[in-house]
């Protein structure tokens, strides 16, 4: 299928040594131009199956189809160009001596020319507020600076699908702001983007699609209001409502108000509250 | 009440830089208070930190002007080794501060530097794991736990030296909600059952905001908001400089024209009842 990104059949894998299932029986199929955020607590699987996306590690059972091609006949190199994975810890990634080179490193291995490399690192470096750094050693960044390092080395070579593990750790409300404004940028560029995050607020806000993955398991796989409001899902992926979400559960509960369950961004139930409340 | 810590006219430059990153920085925080930090990135919340238990000035190197006292001791003036004992850090990443191999060395290996005898150190041991709520982690690995358990081994290690302040730097940054939110309340615990002074920075403040009794605010170095967090909070200082403002207080700042407060409510709890009784009077006047 043409507008097909990623098509995970019956994936089930287990790693090496381990007597437990790290996933189980998953299937998601992820169009192009999708963006899509993956929730889960810790050791749920989410970073297990991102890295199933670009062969870092293939089925033990089932197949994961990326832009049609099995990662079991890809090398991770040729997945690689068309999949870009920002890890967790940053600061694992770096090894050169300055942000530039650090951008530029992955178009150097592509074989782009000197001019390219230039426009494409500059703009990239702009993009993210990192030009002003682009001399300084990776290692002199602060933890969200060096984030934003990590993602601009994998756009910069423009990937068709960019996978984001935990984009808002160590972000400050305005960088989050700034992050949801790129991701917004790269599916109208129509990019695919995968993003994986504890960051329950940031995902309802921004997402159109959420996955819950659950002890290996995907129990959830829809528009946000559909995981936030159902009380199951909730409780099993260990879910922490937004506050004012569970404070409009809590006033339905003492009130009896009606909720209107399609709405979840912050804006529109304060207003709806607002709107319960009376002006003045 | 007395001073667990005062800083006075405090500006800090760190070598080789000509922009302060602490600018003339004056607070004071009482014993038994749970301070919550905040502010944007690099604003200065974790230099502000590092001068609380001396790694700024002895370890971080720099210009430092103003004074900074701890119980009365000046830290220009007292190794960190000393210092370490009135105050404790817990840091981001756990992993960077643990050193040994299971649970119980881990927190035993304080107490042994301080040449206390063995009973008297078993006895330290089972206290800290049990406030903590990690009896059943003793004979664990350490790095078989997972970021939670480990943070909480780590403030066990800290809480075994007995120290009366302890300072928290973004502990929960690499937990999932639950887990941060299950340490967080620990935090508190030491603070209302032990009367440990608490100082924290937190990106998540919708859960620890209600419990603290001091907010202050950074912003490129300098405070920009101080005080009772139910005042700072119905302010707009926060939106201004870039923080999320807890989505319970940011709630009632909106509905400012239809339930004016003059103190943000923090809790769902609070908010509850504040909406129950508008909606109530309401219904009535209407009907």
């Amino acid at each position: 299928m043409q507008d097909i990104a990623i098509e995970v059949h019956n994936l089930w894998f287990k790693y090496k040594y381990s007597n437990e299932w790290a996933l189980k029986n998953i299937n998601i199929t992820i169009r192009k131009g999708e963006s899509i955020v993956i929730l889960g607590e810790n050791g749920s699987g989410k970073t297990t199956l991102i890295k199933h996306f670009n062969g870092l590690l293939k089925p033990s059972r089932g197949s994961v189809k990326v832009l049609g091609i099995d990662t079991r006949q890809a090398s991770v190199a040729q997945l690689s160009r068309k999949v870009g994975i920002v890890f967790q810890n940053p600061f694992h990634q770096f090894f050169s001596e300055t942000v530039w080179d650090e951008v530029a490193f992955a178009l150097y291995n592509f074989g782009y020319t000197e001019k390219e490399i230039k426009d494409r690192v500059e703009g990239t470096l702009k993009l993210l507020g990192l030009y002003k750094y682009k001399n300084k050693s990776p290692f002199t960044l602060s933890g969200g600076e060096m984030r934003r390092l990590a993602l601009a080395s994998i756009l910069v070579y423009d990937p068709e699908i960019i996978v984001l593990d935990e984009p808002t750790v160590g972000q400050d409300a305005r960088n989050k702001q700034k992050l949801a404004e790129l991701i917004k940028l790269m599916v109208d560029m129509k990019k695919t983007v995968i993003v994986v995050t504890h960051d329950i607020e940031f995902a309802i806000e921004n997402f159109p699609r959420v996955i819950v993955l659950s002890k290996g398991e995907v129990i959830a796989d829809g528009p946000p209001n559909q995981i936030i409001y159902d009380d199951i899902i909730v409780k099993k992926s260990r879910i922490i409502r937004p506050p004012i979400i569970s404070l409009l559960l809590r006033l339905r509960e003492v009130c009896n108000v009606s909720i209107d369950y399609s709405k979840v961004k912050f804006e529109d139930i304060a207003n709806y509250i607002k709107g319960l409340a009376g002006g003045g | 009440m007395t001073e667990a810590i005062k800083v006075e006219n405090l500006t800090f430059y760190y070598e080789g830089e000509s922009e302060p990153a602490l600018k003339n920085v004056n607070l004071t925080i009482n014993e038994g208070e749970y301070v919550v930090i905040t502010g944007p990135s690099g604003s200065g919340k974790s230099t502000l930190c590092r001068t609380f238990n001396g790694l700024i000035p002895h370890f971080y190197k720099g210009k430092m002007i103003g004074e900074v006292y701890v119980k009365g001791l000046r830290v220009r003036d007292h190794p960190v080794k000393e210092l370490s004992k009135v105050v404790g850090m817990v840091f981001q990443e756990p992993e960077n501060q643990i050193l040994t191999l299971t649970v119980e060395q881990e927190i035993a290996f304080g107490l042994e530097n301080l040449g206390y005898p063995p009973d008297i150190i078993r006895d330290k041991v089972d206290e800290v794991l049990n406030i903590m709520g990690i009896s059943h982690l003793k004979d664990k690995v350490t790095f078989e736990l997972s970021g939670g358990e480990l943070q909480k081994v780590a403030v066990a290690a800290i809480l075994a030296m007995n120290p009366d302040i302890l300072v928290f730097d973004e502990p929960t940054s690499n937990m999932d909600p639950q887990s941060a939110l299950d340490f967080l309340k620990y935090t508190v615990k030491i603070n209302k059952e032990y009367k440990k002074t608490i100082i924290i920075t937190e990106h998540r403040l919708d859960y620890i905001i209600p419990y603290a009794s001091k907010i202050i605010v950074l912003n490129e170095g300098e405070i920009v908001a101080l005080g009772d967090p139910r005042k700072v909070l119905i302010e707009n200082t926060l939106e201004h400089i870039g923080v999320s403002v807890p989505q319970i207080p940011f709630l009632f700042k909106k509905l400012r024209d239809a339930i004016p407060c003059r103190e943000a409510p923090l809790t769902i709890d609070e908010a509850l009842e504040l909406l129950v009784e508008r909606l109530a009077g309401h219904s009535y006047r209407s009907s």
